[in-house]
């Protein structure tokens, strides 16, 4: 067990501009063998652009790096790879059809001609007898659950001799459970000093449990940083975001039973993306002003029952109404019925990348007069003036209404979203992970509105793998397993323990 | 100003940098210009190598090329003619290219286009031509819309992959139009070149004053323009766009992408149809192999060098309907087969397609990325 310590890594007054946009300036910090650093911050604060400059995407365009006390450039991944600096991204890069073993194997930066696979197995089965932790070397990756999946991404950057690892949000794609269970066993391997590990989250409480050090980055500046000891949750927060933590500060005023029935799902089904049966008969109802939220662990159909409320994907059974009247997601009824979707990860599901914030903004009114004179002309200077006036009501942060979508941050795509979707005051309004991947500000910026939203009458349905933020939000939680909802709950009576029983499906049991 | 906001308030900085590369948006223009004039320049590099290589001498093969497009009147009309049926035909990949699909068999609509357009002028021998000219027009659109139309519902109903069926579709047209016009439709009078009875001379659409050049050529330039302000300017162009753009945001704003996507395609075989209708009306005079020129493959370049936009078509179709009339001359000045201009032009398509990952890396769209 003599392995060689991580390496030694300090980057000294790194400096990083984009045009005139300085994503990082002046940042020095000292990771020594064995630490276990969280890089904190805002999106937009630096913390990609750090660690992209040290794995070698980017050049610094001021200060150094240096790697076990000698000064050096690194021009590409590869030379960040040999000098030990290997990176686990927030999205698995493993090829799903591929075997852990060989997903190990095949990561390494030069592949022989031929691969010998006997040997190569006799020295990955070597390499994981010294590993802490098991996965199962032959079964395919596609096979593995997302825990076990981000650990075959780290086993693959040990396996290659990469000792300083940089993880970038890898927990957003775990459970509570899997996220504890590996930050736990890095930080134990971090204590052993078999290797070094730089954290990047905007989970505090991740920072606080696991990391030893931290660095809070805000807008490409070193904000503070030091022992984790040394700070707490509301300290960290206030460093991340600026003088004021923000909170949501819209409450739900009080409960509004009886509101007239806007959604209806009866017995809904529908397939999966491999033909599952991904729905197996759901029903619910969404009454106006009030926000029902389903829990549930990801992949039990809620997905699913997002894109049929949101017409992209079929229904095979069942029936869904608003206000009463068959409803198939037609643009004609979404805008009759006034229903307003809030995705997850709304640049992929809501925006067109190859259009500017402007048409992004206009995507529901363009077929419409004003914009449409006429309903066949589109007049642009009307759609470029409707998007100011939504930029200014809804604090969007980019250059203007022609700037292309994609130069707007994650936060900022998010709120022209909802900026968009609030314009035509929904009735209904269906929310599927909203703050997925957000800050802080921008989270309780959009809790405001969906809670804003409720008070003025809207039904919501909030669907969230979070279920903080659905005890927050909701006026009732149901559980959704298996492509049903076993559990439903008002929020008087919703016990964590009891929702998380029947998120884990042992509902019958416990009942 | 914010880190957000800092983009904006360089304008000091902005007022000396040159025009090209003073804002983002600049260098894409200038990009969208350039490019595909570099790409036709390395494209002409490559053949030069290839002329060099089967030995003849390439700078007076270019000349030729060059006379035999544009040296001339002569040459300018016959290039002109053969532009028409591109402009029209482009726009069959064009249309559909806004929804993020390649559609490539604008042949075949042309052929069953042109069928129908003969028939058509068979059946109304003797009516006024006015009538028969619309009549013979209308069919042609229609039967080419139905065509392209076909590929687009098996694309968003059955998933079929458009390209392949587009092509597919093509070999089956043309093994109709064969089977008709060597059997039930064939004119005993045509032995080696089998075609159909000829349509009613008072049919063949006219020349634009003073030229050789058939109305086709109008109606390929009103169509590129109004199809481009089309795709710009309408709710339907908008919505096409955004299908291509993002097909999950197309649903979950209610568009209704099947039927765009059907509607697309059938605008797009309208004119490929209508292409083969001036072909025949204007050109051959009946319904022949001649109609089998292979205008959809260079259709398909046409479309690509544009970057599928239509406005752009009109200049494409001319240079590649140049390169096609320079053939003749090629062929009698330098002794080279007439399918040496055919490989030109497969090393242009070849180059533009390569050329399309050059956009936003060239040292235009960096120095507007680094600012200042």
């Amino acid at each position: 067990m003599t392995q060689p310590l991580p390496p030694h890594v300090e980057v000294a007054g790194l400096t990083k501009r984009f045009g005139s946009f300085t994503a990082l300036d002046d940042v020095s910090i000292r990771f020594a063998p064995g630490c276990f650093h969280a890089l904190l911050g805002e999106n937009g604060a630096g913390k990609s652009t750090l660690v992209k400059c040290l794995m070698g995407y980017h050049q610094p365009d001021g200060g150094s790096v240096a790697v076990d006390g000698r000064e050096i450039g690194i021009a590409n991944p590869r030379t960040a790879h040999a000098l030990g600096l290997g990176m686990v991204y927030q999205h698995f890069t493993l090829v799903p059809s591929m075997t852990v073993a060989e997903n190990l194997y095949v990561g390494r930066d030069l592949l022989p001609q031929v691969i010998d696979w006997r040997s190569a197995r006799a020295e990955i089965d070597a390499f994981m007898t010294r590993m802490p932790f098991r996965v199962p070397v032959d079964a395919r990756a596609e096979e593995l659950s997302a825990g076990e999946k981000q650990k075959v991404e780290i086993l693959k950057q040990l396996f290659h001799g990469r000792r300083f690892l940089i993880l970038d949000e890898p927990t957003s794609v775990l459970t509570p459970q899997e996220a504890e269970d590996m930050l736990g066993l890095l930080a134990g391997m971090a204590k052993t000093k078999a290797l070094s590990v730089l954290l990047i989250t905007h989970k505090m409480r991740e920072v606080l449990a696991f990391a030893d050090e931290v660095t809070v980055l805000r807008r490409g500046r070193q904000v503070t940083g030091g022992a984790v000891a040394d700070f707490n949750a509301a300290s960290l927060a206030e460093s991340m975001v600026g003088a004021t933590a923000f909170e949501a500060t819209t409450k739900r005023d009080g409960a509004r039973k009886g509101g007239e029935e806007v959604l209806e799902v009866v017995d809904l089904t529908a397939d999966g993306d491999r033909g599952n049966r991904a729905l197996a008969g759901v029903s619910l109802t969404v009454r106006a002003g009030e926000i029902l939220g389903i829990a549930g662990v990801s992949g039990n159909g809620q997905r699913e029952l997002v894109d049929v409320l949101c017409g992209q994907r079929h229904a095979t059974g069942g029936v869904v109404a608003v206000d009463g009247e068959p409803y198939h997601a037609r643009r004609g009824e979404m805008r009759d019925h006034r229903v307003g979707i809030l995705p997850e990860e709304p640049m992929r599901n809501g925006c067109v990348r190859t259009m500017t914030v402007a048409e992004n903004l206009g995507l529901h009114t363009f077929d419409r007069p004003p914009i449409a004179r006429g309903g066949f002309w589109i007049d642009h200077h009307v759609l470029r003036e409707k998007a100011k006036a939504l930029i200014a009501r809804f604090n969007i942060r980019t250059q203007g209404p022609d700037a292309p979508v994609t130069s707007l941050s994650g936060g900022n795509v998010q709120r022209l979203v909802l900026a968009r979707e609030l314009d035509r005051a929904p009735r209904l309004m269906i929310a599927a992970n909203p703050c997925f991947g957000l800050d802080v500000a921008a989270v309780a910026a959009i809790h405001d509105e969906l809670v804003a939203a409720r008070n003025r009458g809207a039904a919501i349905l909030l669907l969230s793998e979070d279920l903080d933020e659905l005890l927050a939000l909701s006026d009732r939680i149901a559980v959704m397993f298996g492509g049903r909802l076993v559990y439903e709950t008002g929020i008087e009576t919703a016990d964590v323990g009891a929702l998380g029983r029947h998120m884990a499906g042992d509902g019958a049991e416990a009942a | 100003m914010d880190a957000f906001g800092a983009r904006t308030d360089g304008l000091a900085g902005r007022r000396r940098r040159p025009f090209l590369i003073r804002s983002a948006a600049n260098a894409a223009l200038a990009e969208a210009i350039l490019i595909p004039i570099a790409a036709v320049g390395v494209a002409f590099v490559l053949f030069g190598l290839f002329l060099a290589v089967v030995g003849s001498p390439p700078l007076e093969v270019f000349s030729s090329i060059y006379r035999g497009a544009f040296g001339t009147w002569f040459s300018w009309q016959n290039t002109l003619v053969r532009a028409a049926p591109l402009m029209l035909v482009a726009l069959c990949t064009t249309i559909p290219a806004q929804l993020g699909l390649v559609v490539i068999g604008g042949d075949g609509a042309v052929l069953l286009g042109g069928l129908m357009a003969a028939l058509c002028g068979l059946v109304l021998a003797g009516a006024p031509a006015a009538v028969g000219l619309a009549v013979m027009a209308a069919c042609a659109a229609v039967v080419g819309a139905g065509w392209i139309g076909l590929v687009g519902a098996l694309r968003h109903y059955r998933g079929v992959n458009e390209t392949i069926s587009s092509l597919l579709f093509t070999y089956l047209a043309v093994s109709v139009f064969r089977h008709l016009v060597q059997g039930p439709l064939r004119d005993p009078e045509t032995q080696n070149y089998p075609g159909t009875y000829p349509i009613d001379p008072a049919f063949a659409i006219g020349e634009i004053p003073s030229t050789n050049i058939h109305w086709g050529l109008a109606a390929g330039i009103v169509a590129c323009i109004a199809i481009w302000i089309v795709i710009k300017r309408t709710p339907f162009g908008q919505a096409m766009r955004v299908v291509g753009g993002n097909p999950r945001a197309a649903r979950i704003a209610g568009l209704p992408v099947g039927l765009l996507t059907v509607a697309a395609c059938a605008l797009g075989g309208a004119f490929a149809g209508l292409a083969g209708f001036f072909e025949v009306s204007a050109v051959i005079g009946r319904a022949n192999s001649a109609l089998y020129a292979h205008y959809g493959l260079s259709a398909v370049l046409v479309s690509f060098v544009a970057r599928h936009n239509a406005a752009a078509v009109i200049p494409a179709a001319i240079a590649v309907g140049g390169i096609r009339a320079a053939g003749g001359l090629v062929q009698r000045a330098h002794g080279l087969p007439d399918a040496t201009v055919m490989v030109f032009e497969g090393i242009v398509f070849l180059v533009v397609l390569w050329s399309a990952s050059w956009y936003g890396r060239t040292p235009l769209s960096r120095m507007a990325a680094d600012g200042k």
